[in-house]
């Protein structure tokens, strides 16, 4: 008998999600364009501080929360924490492409440079990301899923780890040659501050939003996959179609379909 | 039978990975002849025929890390690919004993590559004479080395599984290894100036030591999750 589709299929939560994220966006960005002011020095340039500050926060956040979702795999050897992990470390890698160009360009209007190294936070900023782009390559070229999940875990909690000691590490060997242009947020204005900190709600949101929505895609199409292995459909269905299937992480979805998956 | 004491086992591992070492010498030798080569390639890349101070001191670091990336990727090769997981893991001893017996292996390795390159360094490119900045230069070395053997026995546990091992080996070093460089180059650089050589500043020697200690505490800490099967 084929169960119906379970509730884990479509999390409640998703809709009201996505339009907080809608909302949370609107409010911010009204609040840079029109209530934010524009900054003496920079002038209009200075409104990518909104999105490019709260990328890097969440980005550097999402690094370290999939370092614990990883910590959590291996204590309790839960599958669903290891794709939990992958989902969160996805994209933030994602997100910090976004804040790198961001970053990029910001430097070049205020400093003329698309890159400048006297920047502690943008090199360990970039060293990260080179560190977090071998993730993928090392997750993928193993090929059996449970020493995959493993080995994935151990990288993304060393990652984890090494994102502060790597900020430390670099800001030491920059910090004395060059001043801090622009400082921490305690020199900024209210008004500042505000929209700021209501740009990165909106950012974190999404950052949710979307971590949410490829979870739900994997866990549906795991489902799909084993339901269509029950009813023996071998010939179509996405196993077929998709070249890359056996990169997906495995994860038992509901008992009938794990039963299937075994009994194979 | 009583189970043989963690010295034991660290004794017992060590003296097997050297002794193989030593019949194959497929790894020490290979990182040497790589540094003396890079050294040749530098002084043709730069058009210079003596270094002094930074570049000097980022010539020698660069060939000294890219020459441990050889004998990182060849760590584990024989142990994947010929039964040396399974024959320890049946073993019923410590797992933590590999990482460390291994880690040593490296550090050994690397002892014995820094041995012939930085005299060739010396010889070769360094502008002044290194015998006064020896004593200083051999702390730096020790303290970077324990660095590079520990991150390079944990990224070549990780990589060893993998299909692109080669590739990845590197790819994952790399990153985890700047902070070692920028202590270990900044440390450097005052004892390579031709005319007034300086001692190395006590930040950069801390930074190495407390990197090494805290990735030490990591790689003890995540190593038996790569050994289970």
């Amino acid at each position: 008998m084929i169960p119906t589709p379970t509730p884990a299929s479509r999390p409640p939560g998703l809709r009201t999600l996505s339009i907080a994220t809608v909302v949370a966006f609107c409010v911010a960005y009204g609040l840079v364009f029109f209530y934010a002011p524009i900054e003496a020095e920079e002038g209009f340039l200075q409104k990518i501080f909104y999105l490019h500050v709260p990328l890097a926060i969440v980005t550097l956040c999402g690094f370290v929360l999939g370092g614990l979702m990883a910590i959590m795999h291996l204590r309790t050897r839960d599958r669903n924490w290891d794709l939990r992990s992958y989902v969160t470390i996805h994209m933030s890698l994602i997100f910090g492409v976004g804040t790198l160009i961001t970053g990029s360009i910001w430097a070049r209007g205020s400093w003329g440079h698309w890159w400048v190294w006297s920047e502690p936070t943008l090199v360990s900023f970039l060293i990260i990301m080179l560190l977090y782009a071998t993730y993928q390559p090392l997750r993928f070229a193993i090929e059996d899923p449970e020493r995959q999940a493993r080995y994935a875990s151990v990288f993304a909690i060393t990652a984890g780890a090494f994102v502060p000691l790597n900020y430390a590490a670099v800001n030491l060997s920059t910090a004395y040659l060059h001043p801090r242009v622009l400082g921490s947020s305690s020199n900024l204005p209210p008004s500042m501050a505000l929209t700021l900190l209501v740009a990165l709600v909106a950012i974190a949101l999404l950052f949710a939003t979307l971590c949410s929505y490829e979870l739900t895609a994997k866990r549906t199409r795991m489902l799909l996959r084993s339901r269509s292995r029950i009813l023996g459909f071998q010939g179509s269905g996405t196993t077929e179609r998709r070249p890359d299937a056996a990169r997906e992480t495995p994860v038992p979805t509901s008992a009938p379909a794990r039963a299937g998956v075994h009994a194979r | 039978m009583k189970p043989a004491g963690t010295p034991a086992v660290l004794g017992a591992l060590l003296r097997k990975e050297l002794l193989v070492e030593l019949r194959t010498l497929q790894s020490v030798p290979g990182m040497s002849l790589f540094a003396v080569s890079t050294f040749v390639v530098f002084h043709f890349a730069l058009n210079r025929t003596s270094v002094s101070g930074d570049p000097a001191a980022g010539v020698l670091w660069v060939t000294l890390l890219f020459a441990a990336m050889l004998g990182v990727n060849r760590l584990f090769v024989a142990d994947a690919e010929q039964g040396g997981f399974d024959g320890f893991l049946l073993a019923p001893v410590s797992r933590t004993a590999l990482l460390v017996a291994k880690a040593l292996t490296l550090l050994a390795y690397l002892l014995v590559l820094e041995l012939i390159a930085v005299p060739a360094f010396g010889l070769l490119l360094l502008g002044s004479p290194l015998g006064q900045a020896l004593p200083d230069l051999l702390g730096v070395l020790v303290l970077a080395d324990i660095g590079i053997a520990v991150i390079g026995t944990f990224v070549a546990a990780l990589a060893v599984q993998t299909r692109a091992r080669d590739l990845l080996g590197p790819l994952l070093a790399l990153p985890l290894l700047v902070p070692i460089v920028i202590g270990a180059a900044r440390a450097t650089e005052p004892l390579l100036y031709a005319s007034h050589p300086g001692h190395p500043a006590g930040r950069w020697l801390l930074l190495l030591g407390l990197y090494d200690l805290v990735f030490g505490l990591i790689a003890y800490a995540v190593f038996d999750f790569l050994l289970e099967d």
